[in-house]
């Protein structure tokens, strides 16, 4: 009887819900990032398209296989292209679009930087003329 | 010297952009999904409609016969206007025409094949649709046609007559 009772306890407080649940956002968190091919702006997982519930289930099965999320979205790049991805690898086709950003964050960067240290000569030989 | 450069510098680059949105204006708004064509055929087990039994896709295409992989269903109106140009297809003897049932229920399959005709060497039931995604499909009716494992052409939608001219002509 404290046996069976000792194991009632644990199941009501240990929440074993906790590991679907984890499955569960993870597989959100995927569909969010996975487009919808055949809709107009939406992702797998807004969408209700035939196309988009067969791909919640692959999702799915590929969780329950183990798959981690880089392996699950590689799988459909090779399906689909990286048209499929929001978010596109860094791969020999997107590291213009990631690097793009940055390079003219630096260029920027350097065309303030250049004015900056013009203006300051400028006023360090007004001073000295002075 | 450098405020002679900016304002040519300023209307050239204007033109470059000019030209891009131009071109841009012409490219058509209608996102047409890219036909990847590169792959082999997927290795996945699949059920088969008639027998249940479960196998790999590899045995279904394993000769070095030309295949025509469909995805259809009883509920996909598209279907039933490309179904005359699969049976033609299926007379001819170099090409082994392989279905995949894409959501849907066996009666209703089987009452669609009754009615119009059953092309197909072979059947894959795929009653959650994950077998056409495995496929890189994009829904019900597309077709792709295989030769030594490999997907050497895709047919988003349904054949038409032009599509039937050019599969005969990939199988001379």
């Amino acid at each position: 009887m404290k046996i069976l009772k000792l194991f009632l306890v644990i199941f009501f407080i240990f929440p074993f819900n906790n590991l679907k649940a984890d499955n569960e956002v993870l597989k959100n968190k995927i569909t969010k990032n996975l487009r919808c091919l055949i809709c107009q702006g939406q992702s797998v997982y807004d969408s209700d398209s035939e196309f988009a519930n067969s791909l919640k289930i692959v999702v799915d099965n590929k969780i329950n296989e183990g798959l981690s999320e880089n392996q699950i979205y590689s799988y459909f790049q090779s399906k689909y292209g990286d048209w499929i991805l929001y978010d596109p690898m860094f791969n020999k086709n997107t590291y213009f679009l990631w690097l793009l950003p940055l390079l003219i964050f630096f260029v920027g960067g350097a065309i303030i930087f250049n004015k900056f240290l013009k203006k300051q000569k400028k006023s360090d030989i007004n001073k000295n003329e002075r | 010297m450098k405020n002679k450069i900016l304002p040519f510098l300023i209307f050239f680059i204007f033109i470059i952009i000019f030209i891009v949105f131009y071109k841009g204006l012409q490219n058509t708004n209608i996102y047409t999904p890219e036909s990847k064509t590169s792959f082999e055929v997927p290795s996945v087990s699949v059920k088969l409609f008639n027998s249940d039994e479960i196998i790999n896709t590899l045995e279904i295409f394993n000769s070095d016969k030309f295949y025509l992989l469909n995805i259809w269903s009883s509920w996909c109106v598209p279907c039933k206007q490309e179904h005359p140009i699969l049976m033609e297809l299926s007379q001819n003897n170099d090409l082994e025409i392989i279905g995949i049932n894409y959501k849907d229920t066996k009666k209703n399959a089987n009452d669609f094949l009754k009615d119009l005709g059953n092309p197909y060497d072979n059947i894959i039931f795929d009653n959650k649709g994950t077998n056409a995604i495995e496929w890189g499909a994009y829904g019900v009716p597309e077709s792709f046609l295989i030769n030594n494992n490999k997907i050497i052409k895709k047919y988003i939608g349904p054949l038409s007559k032009g599509s039937l001219e050019e599969i005969k002509l990939f199988i001379k």
